[in-house]
């Protein structure tokens, strides 16, 4: 796919949707427009041929950093569900997944 | 009678240590004068009762997380979100006994460059309030250039201290990448986040990297600094090879004053002993942007998935179902640069688009450090203005993201190569201060700071806002 | 079914039963009360990170030795972006384009010869916590559909096996899952157990007309949690497909789910979205490189592994025998155990595991003279010794001094009175009705209490009813 090709607004509404974001409807459209505009803007990376250049995921090469098995202790329930919007019953309560 | 205008954090050490006031004085001093200021500069978002500690007192971004003191990264998403835990910067000003005054302002999530995009309101520049701090550390800089903190600790990103450092007339260090943990740090873009100082001096800045740097168990991306940090003394620039990255120092959009100062200042060092000569970062400028605009927010897309109203911070009230309240809570919780670069983000990441975008994006990443690389095999550090505009009015770019993003045009590319960057006042144009970067290999903070130090002291810089003198 | 071969793929997940979890060092136990094993990283509160397991990455690495895999030189961990409420960051960390382990092949013995089962990858990455379904009465406010989310399991390490899809019968693809549990286990690695859900299992099931090359569209069966539903599951889909393709229709692309009680096949409700998890490297995390040492310790950690002890049984047992020990992993004690080997595999495959005495603690020394006295003693003196085989300081001694009854001028006014007792019985038998003969045994044991020894009984009782 070719960067900076101009966003739709179902491609609005897409990505608003993996994001979970809830865009009201009049405000779609002006979205776009950022969007679009910054797409473009950032689409520039494209004009580069980078075909034999290796990525950077990370600026430090650095490798092989992990810890030992090694419990520590836990927080207490209180403390976990401390800032807890709807704790109950020792957990953190949701509404039911989709119908 | 205590000037938290003029009074450094080294000299409010030696008070401390002469015992000629003591640290509960020196915090006193400063909520008196955030008692006074503070309603105008809005410098902070919550500013303690009470700590502990007998060190020189210190104000924390509102990203760094404090156990039992309010964190919200300026967002309504973590309005109320009082952390359980510490991070590891927090720790370690605790076990340096520096006392937390409070939590500073700042862009929501750290995505801005002049903190009026804070769930909370604009943060004024202590210089001229009707203009901005720059940001997104703006309320730490303001803290610290405003007499309402000695010393404070911000975060970079894509020049979040250096740039607001340089609207605010003060020091600010983005540390090599790595070497500050990112433990408890609210997350915006993992690989380029890196909490420094923001400081009156140069030593200040160096004395506050002791305190906060080093590998951290707890962040896997953390390394041990080479050389221990010293603080620096020399007053000459003898030996030093200083490069002008041309295109670095020609921006598009570079106001004359900013141009001029820096000029000067490049002159200057040249006079105390330094070799000066051009370099170029041709497509480290050109892309450079881009690149980040990319990269940042497709971390940030990740990084803020964690905000779904389950387990802290604000939930939106729906009668509906599971995603009805995630896509509720997070349209309610986020403001519109968070939610810009989330969809930017998520687009540039989604399918059909990362290579394009993403992927690319990484690619450009390499062809800076590699410039940059280059450029390291003449010179030792590399200078340019940190911010191609002094501090610019409340709402002048507000309404337009791509302008504000401009605002980080030079301090980006070096961030995105993990190098460490030093920020110090060089002067003033049409009254307003003008930062002076200074760039170096991975690991210089050393050379950084010795470089600046001897600098500040050939500027003399007056650090007080004049209106406020 | 004839004229079709069917094609199966599985996705393994292996809870590994590491000290602590696999991106926190918070416990990693089971049946904790809710949220009690819970800190801030793995309930992803604002600016934690994750720091991995060393441990778990050692077990990943001796899990894929043991698979037959390459380890990576270098192996990256990716973040899959999904929101869910069991999912706190709102993305797994786990391995993408860079697995740990890659390009495996795990044999499966069968009586025909082995088989061998590709292996695409082993890859670690974390589980998911636990959420409860509550309330839901359709029309009553009070209960309104809920679900309450407990974290406790959430960040545990997992190691995922995906194979190639060369599995061609139900059955196989539960001797391999099989085969997998019990080198699992013997890695020491994992409890893996699937009604625990410490072993998980997800087929990907297509079918072919026999000969045909190419693969046809697959399913994918969700969360089989016992190996009798793996076969069931896939057995069933089979089925399910060409009836599909034998009707002129086409099997779709989707997710289902296998009922064990009805048998039947269900679709789950497909995502109005399709999965867009946008990967990208995890920037918390740096690469993996094992190094050459800690490989080596790995391999050299690995013992002799079930099938190449399958093989190895066989030359002493037949491939049933075999594969039933080392499947079950009794073949420990088998080994262990002096004597006949035939004799001293059946009992500890059947009578001794009928007992549910724990094969670790059976004092092998003690259960050879068992038995070897098998035939010379009390049958119900044998199944008792049998159950006390695993207690502490058990000893045969005392069960060989009861010797069975064998003397026929005891046994055969026993034999008259059962005989006599049972004439219709006896008319049958001597009609044809040869089975009953076991009937009659069992009536001179329980009139014996057992003491009789069952070889002359039998010798007598035929002799008797013969003439
Ligand atoms: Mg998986
Ligand atoms: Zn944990």
């Amino acid at each position: 796919m070719e960067a900076g090709v101009a966003i739709t607004r179902e491609d609005v509404l897409h990505v608003a949707r993996l994001a979970r974001l809830e865009i009201p409807a009049d405000q779609v459209e002006e979205v776009q427009g950022q969007l679009s505009a910054i797409l473009e803007a950032v689409g520039k990376v494209s004009e580069l041929d980078l075909s034999d250049v290796e990525p950077t995921s990370h600026p430090l090469d650095v490798v092989n950093a992990w810890a030992e098995d090694e419990p520590r202790p836990s927080l207490s329930r209180e403390e976990a569900l401390a800032n807890a919007p709807d704790p109950s019953e020792g957990a953190f309560r949701v509404p039911a997944v989709g119908s | 009678m205590i000037d938290t205008l003029r009074l450094t954090a080294e000299d409010a050490a030696g008070l401390l240590k002469r015992k000629e006031v003591s640290s509960e004085e020196l915090t006193r001093a400063y909520r008196a004068s955030i008692a006074e200021r503070d309603p105008e500069l809005h410098a902070y978002l919550h500013v303690t009762e009470s700590a502990d500690g007998d060190g020189v007192p210190i104000a924390l971004k509102d990203v760094i997380t404090t156990k039992g003191v309010p964190t919200t990264a300026a967002s309504r998403i973590l309005e109320g979100y009082v952390p359980v835990f510490d991070s590891t910067v927090a720790a370690c000003c605790k076990d340096a006994g520096l006392p937390l005054l409070g939590k500073t302002n700042l862009d929501e999530f750290a995505m801005g460059s002049s903190t009026e995009n804070s769930g909370f309101g604009p943060t004024r520049n202590p210089w001229d309030p009707e203009r901005v701090p720059g940001g997104s550390s703006g309320g730490s800089a303001a803290a610290v250039a405003g007499g309402l903190a000695p010393w404070a600790l911000g975060s970079d990103t894509g020049g979040s201290i250096k740039q607001p450092a340089s609207l605010c007339g003060l020091v600010g260090l983005r540390p090599t990448y790595g070497t500050v943990s990112r433990y408890g740090i609210v997350a915006f873009a993992s690989s380029l986040d890196q909490v420094g100082p923001l400081t009156k001096t140069v030593r200040d800045s160096a004395l506050l990297m002791q305190v906060i740097s080093g590998a951290d168990p707890r962040d896997s991306t953390t390394v041990e600094l080479p050389q221990p940090i010293e603080l620096p003394e020399a007053e000459d620039l003898r030996g030093l090879r200083i490069g002008i990255p041309r295109e670095l120092n020609e921006a598009e959009g570079m106001e004359p004053g900013v141009k001029q100062s820096v000029d000067a200042a490049i002159r200057l060092a040249e006079e105390l002993g330094a070799e000066v000569g051009e370099t170029r970062l041709p497509r480290s400028v050109e892309f450079g942007l881009a690149c980040y605009y990319l990269i940042a927010p497709a971390e940030a897309s990740a990084n803020l998935a964690r905000y779904d109203g389950v387990r802290f911070g604000h939930r939106a009230q729906v009668d509906g179902d599971l995603t009805e309240l995630y896509e509720r809570t997070r349209w309610e919780g986020f403001g519109d640069e968070p939610k810009r670069r989330i969809m930017l983000g998520t687009y540039a990441l989604s399918a059909g688009y990362y290579e394009a975008y993403y992927g690319q994006a990484q690619k450009v990443r390499t062809v800076i450090k590699d410039e940059f690389a280059a450029a390291f095999r003449d010179f030792d550090l590399l200078v340019s203005p940190t911010s191609p505009t002094v501090a610019f009015r409340l709402g002048e770019k507000a309404e337009n993201p791509l302008a504000m993003y401009l605002s980080d045009v030079l301090t980006i590319p070096p961030n995105m190569a993990g190098l460490p960057g030093l920020s110090i006042p060089c002067g003033l144009s049409e009254g307003l201060p003008v930062g002076l970067q200074l760039i170096g290999p991975q690991f210089s903070e050393n050379a950084l700071f010795r470089a600046g130090h001897a600098l500040e002291r050939a500027f003399a810089f007056d650090y007080v806002p004049e209106r406020l003198r | 079914m004839t004229g079709w071969e069917p094609v199966v793929g599985l996705e393994i997940h292996i809870q590994l039963k590491t000290q602590t979890k696999m991106f926190c060092r918070c416990e990693n136990v089971w049946g904790e009360g809710p949220n009690t094993r819970t800190c801030p990283v793995c309930l992803a509160h604002p600016g934690t990170l994750p720091v991995p397991n060393g441990r778990a990455i050692e077990w990943a690495v001796k899990l894929g030795l043991a698979l037959g895999c390459e380890v990576a030189e270098r192996s990256v961990f990716h973040r899959k972006n999904y929101f869910y409420p069991d999912l706190p960051k709102g993305y797994q960390i786990s391995q993408y384009d860079e697995p740990l382990c890659t390009a495996g092949r795990f044999a499966v013995p069968g009586s025909g010869g082995d088989h061998e089962i590709g292996i695409v990858r082993a890859h670690l990455e974390e589980d998911a916590a636990k959420t409860v379904h509550v309330g839901g009465k359709a029309g009553r406010i009070s209960g309104a559909a809920h679900s309450l989310v407990d974290f406790n399991r959430g960040g545990t390490p997992l190691v995922e096996i995906v194979t190639e899809p060369d599995l061609h019968s139900p059955e196989e693809a539960r001797r391999f899952l099989q085969l997998l549990r019990q080198t699992v286990v013997e890695l020491g690695i994992s409890d893996a157990e699937m009604e625990k859900g410490s072993l998980r299992c997800d087929a990907n099931v297509s079918v072919r007309r026999e000969g045909e090359e190419g693969l046809r569209t697959k399913t994918e069966l969700k969360n089989m949690n016992s190996f009798k539903f793996v076969g069931d599951g896939i057995a069933a889909e089979v089925a399910r497909q060409i009836e599909v393709y034998e009707s002129g229709g086409e099997v779709g692309q989707e997710t289902l789910h296998f009922d064990p009680a009805s048998g039947r096949i269900s679709s789950l409700r497909s995502k109005e979205e399709a999965h867009d998890y946008r990967y990208f490297p995890e920037p918390d995390l740096v690469p993996v490189e094992p190094p050459a040492a800690l490989v080596e310790r790995m391999r050299a950690e690995i013992g002799e592994l079930p099938a190449a002890r399958i093989r190895r049984l066989e030359g002493e047992l037949d491939f049933d025998l075999s594969y039933g020990l080392v499947a079950s992993g009794r073949d420990e004690l088998y080994e262990r155990v002096p004597g006949e080997r035939r004799a001293v595999a059946n009992v500890v495959m059947n009578q001794l595991a009928a007992t549910g005495a724990h094969p670790g603690r059976v004092n092998a020394e003690e259960l050879g003279k068992l038995i070897e006295a098998r035939d010379r003693i009390p049958r119900a003196t044998f199944d008792e010794a049998l159950t006390a085989a695993g207690e502490p300081g058990f000893t045969a001694e005392r069960y060989l001094a009861e010797e069975a009854v064998t003397d026929a001028s005891e046994l055969d006014p026993v034999i008259e009175r059962v005989l006599a007792a049972n004439g219709s019985q006896v008319a049958a038998y001597r009609s044809g009705k040869e089975g009953l003969l076991g009937f009659f045994v069992g009536q001179v044991m329980r009139e014996t209490q057992g003491k009789a020894n069952p070889k002359v009984v039998n010798e007598r009782l035929r002799e008797r009813l013969g003439a």
